[in-house]
């Protein structure tokens, strides 16, 4: 009996010990957590949202070559901004950019991950074939682009197979009519982008069941586009709507490509160059950049969640 | 004294991993700032100072700046050689109080506005008589000298006598000359004119000397817009014609600035520096280059564009007196220098009156003509005239000369904004 009540005491103090662990266990968690939580909340504190809302701060005031206010503005620099032509013209470039590069990128990122997804030999290597140029840095691309692909003189590679069939050369980059650099900016965006796309896509036809395909055939489906528009479309809709949004996002922030391949010319200058060219630039204009990157953000933010309604994004059947 | 546990916890070896990688964090901001450090020697502590260059063409010149750093016994000089968009990245550094202590740029009153440069008037005054009116104006807000000028680089038109003579072409000397002439000399191997790869658009290097021509400037004296927009539309309407005549290089792998085009025959007239005219007359013989400026408009004369570059001193460097110092030593003292920078690499005329007239490699051949033309037609720039104003006017230009749009209204929307912003400026 007595060796009973002992045994018991015994348990008892290590479940009233038990509490204590786990607290301690608790404690060295969090300490664990924000251990290395911490530096980068830190650095997202000190260079994400303190910037941003810096930036709020002096898009109310005039700020010329200098990040401190100077002379409080009120709406100024918006309304500024909203009558700026340059500003107005560099949202209607980005527009078209968006209309070329979007549905452009969707396509062949799609294509391309359903021919991989077809191979049946070597197809890691075709996948790393189309996925490597998303490694490539923008400016790298860009220039690769302009001086070598698409340089306007006779011997720039374009201009040399042009040359082959009789065709005299074409300034790729400075030509309006038509104006061949949308040609060499959304090549350049797709050759960079569309293999991560294709990864994405990649992975969602690689979840689809075989069996709904296998049904699909005894219900008389024909191979091809019948059963991709009907089996395989259908099922890479959650896919495809987040490789919209990204795209549109995406072309949003577009700015090294046009930078380096036109620099700040104002037939093609996106909202991110002339923000640059207004702030960061020879101008330094913080208090008008603040404005328009404010106005710039509240776009994207509405069209994305526009483009999500329209799309359907995060519906629960999704 | 404090001896170390001799089997430290893995707390204690964390700690002191973190400490070291914070030290040498901090450890590579201090000496990547470059401004106000010191550094220890055998002679003790020495000011350290940064001073920044865009990147120049010609070859040899980073090595030379480097060199006239290390003859400075002052203060150890770190020269940080810019590549790209010199401008851009200086107006950064300048901002944020990472920029140098002492730097090559252009006088634009924000620089002055905003406190980001030192009065230099002191520096000078020994010698002002040296520099012309010109380079001082140029130098000058509100009658203070913000800059040492260091070098002149005029600009206009380069061509090959040979190619002029092939097809009995003397150089031009209207617009229209100039327009006829550029297509009578493209083929499909050689175009008339190289003026940027842009120039069917901007304009390129042709801009802003077209306005000059017209007899106008950017800016008056008194601070309002310098030009008649009719006089401007009429040529600007003119240059369009270059691009609808095929007449213009595009799309060259270097720019306007660079000679790499007329060198390799892909064109028969560039406008460019005099900087290039020893690369020039190494590829294409002192005897069959020209030069003349960019030919008078209707009622105008020829225009030259007197660029250059001047040096400064950082009203936010830690060693402002320190970077004086060093900014006098190089650019008013050392005249030895002074004439290595201009003669030696590229052909610039050295601002130091005295310094130009002893400049023999500038008394023969194209160099002598360039310099004569500069003298004679040169217009220099405006230190009122903003990034601003000039986006402004730029942007109309391209929609003019690009894409064919109404001259006279696009000018006049350039006008307004020009006025807005000298009104902001001048009240």
């Amino acid at each position: 009996m007595a060796q009973q009540t002992t045994a018991a005491r015994a348990q008892l103090q290590t479940e009233r010990a038990r509490p204590a662990q786990r607290t301690k266990a608790i404690h060295g968690q969090r300490r664990a957590f924000w251990l290395f939580i911490g530096p980068f909340l830190i650095g997202l504190v000190v260079f994400v949202y303190f910037p941003i809302i810096w930036s709020a701060f002096l898009s109310f005031f005039d700020a010329q070559g200098t990040v401190t206010p100077t002379r409080f503005v009120g709406l100024g620099n918006y309304v500024t901004m909203l009558s700026d032509k340059a500003f107005v013209s560099s949202l209607v470039t980005f527009t078209a950019f968006a209309v070329l590069i979007v549905p452009t990128t969707f396509v062949l990122s799609l294509f391309l991950a359903v021919l991989v997804n077809r191979v049946r030999v070597a197809r890691a290597f075709f996948r790393s074939v189309f996925f490597l140029p998303t490694a490539c840095s923008y400016v790298v691309a860009s220039l690769i682009w302009k001086l070598s692909i698409f340089n306007g003189v006779r011997f720039g590679m374009a201009n040399t197979l042009l040359g082959w069939i009789g065709v005299e050369p074409i300034s790729w980059l400075s030509s309006l009519d038509p104006p061949w650099y949308w040609l060499v900016i959304v090549t350049a965006r797709l050759w960079l982008q569309a293999g991560f796309y294709m990864i994405l896509f990649l992975a969602a036809l690689q979840n689809i069941n075989p069996e709904l395909y296998e049904a699909a055939f005894v219900d008389g489906a024909k191979p091809g586009w019948q059963v991709f528009r009907h089996i395989t479309l259908p099922l890479l809709r959650p896919t495809s709507i987040s490789v919209l949004l990204l795209c549109l996002i995406a072309a949003y922030q577009a700015f090294d490509e046009f930078y380096n391949l036109l620099g700040a010319v104002e037939y093609a200058r996106p909202p991110l160059v002339y923000l640059y060219q207004l702030a960061l630039g020879s101008q330094q204009n913080f208090g008008l950049g603040s404005a328009g990157s404010l106005i710039l953000a509240a776009i994207i933010a509405v069209v994305t969640v526009l483009q999500g309604k329209i799309l359907g994004f995060g519906r629960p059947s999704d | 004294m404090m001896t170390p546990p001799a089997n430290p916890s893995r707390r204690a070896v964390l700690g002191g991993a973190l400490g070291l990688a914070a030290a040498g964090v901090l450890g590579a901001c201090g000496s990547n700032k470059g401004t106000g450090a010191t550094t220890g020697g055998s002679s003790g502590t020495k000011v350290s100072l940064s001073q920044w260059y865009h990147q120049y063409g010609e070859k040899g010149t980073q090595e030379a700046a480097k060199k006239y750093a290390a003859e400075y016994t002052g203060a150890g000089v770190q020269i940080q050689w810019i590549p790209g968009d010199y401008p851009a990245k200086l107006s950064s550094g300048l901002s944020s109080g990472n920029g140098p202590d002492a730097f090559e740029s252009h006088l634009e009153r924000s620089l002055v506005s905003s406190g980001q440069i030192v009065p230099l008037d002191d520096l000078i005054a020994d010698v002002k008589d040296d520099y012309s009116e010109g380079d001082l104006a140029a130098n000058s807000i509100d009658g203070k000298l913000y800059s040492i000028p260091m070098i002149n680089d005029p600009q206009m038109i380069y061509y090959r006598k040979s190619l002029f003579e092939a097809k009995g072409i003397k150089p031009p000397q209207t617009v229209d000359d100039l327009i006829a002439a550029a297509k009578e000399l493209s083929d499909k191997s050689v175009k008339g004119l190289f003026a940027g790869n842009d120039a069917n658009n901007t304009g390129g290097g042709l801009f802003p000397a077209a306005i000059y021509a017209t007899g106008g400037r950017l800016l008056t004296p008194e601070h309002k817009v310098g030009f008649d927009p009719a006089k401007v539309a009429e040529v600007l309407v003119k240059l369009r014609k270059l691009s609808a005549d095929k007449s213009l290089l595009l799309g060259a792998p270097t720019d306007w600035w660079d000679p790499s085009a007329i060198n390799q025959n892909l064109c028969a007239m560039q406008w460019i520096g005099m900087w290039a005219v020893p690369g020039m007359t190494t590829a294409l013989g002192a005897d069959d280059l020209g030069v003349f400026p960019f030919p008078a408009a209707d009622g105008g004369k020829p225009a030259v564009i007197s660029g250059g570059w001047s040096a400064f001193v950082s009203a936010k460097s830690k060693n402002v007196d320190a970077a004086k110092a060093f900014t006098k030593w190089l650019w008013v003292e050392k005249t030895d220098l002074q004439e290595d920078w201009s003669l030696s690499y590229g052909f610039h005329i050295p601002p130091r009156k005295s310094l130009a007239a002893k400049a023999s490699k500038l008394q023969s051949g194209p160099a002598a003509e360039s310099v004569k033309l500069n003298t004679e037609y040169g217009v220099q720039g405006n230190p009122n005239w903003t990034p601003a104003m000039n986006t402004a006017l730029t942007d109309a230009v391209t929609r003019v000369i690009g894409k064919g749009a109404d001259p006279e209204k696009e000018l006049a929307g350039a006008v307004k904004k020009v006025t807005t912003e000298l009104d902001k400026i001048f009240g």
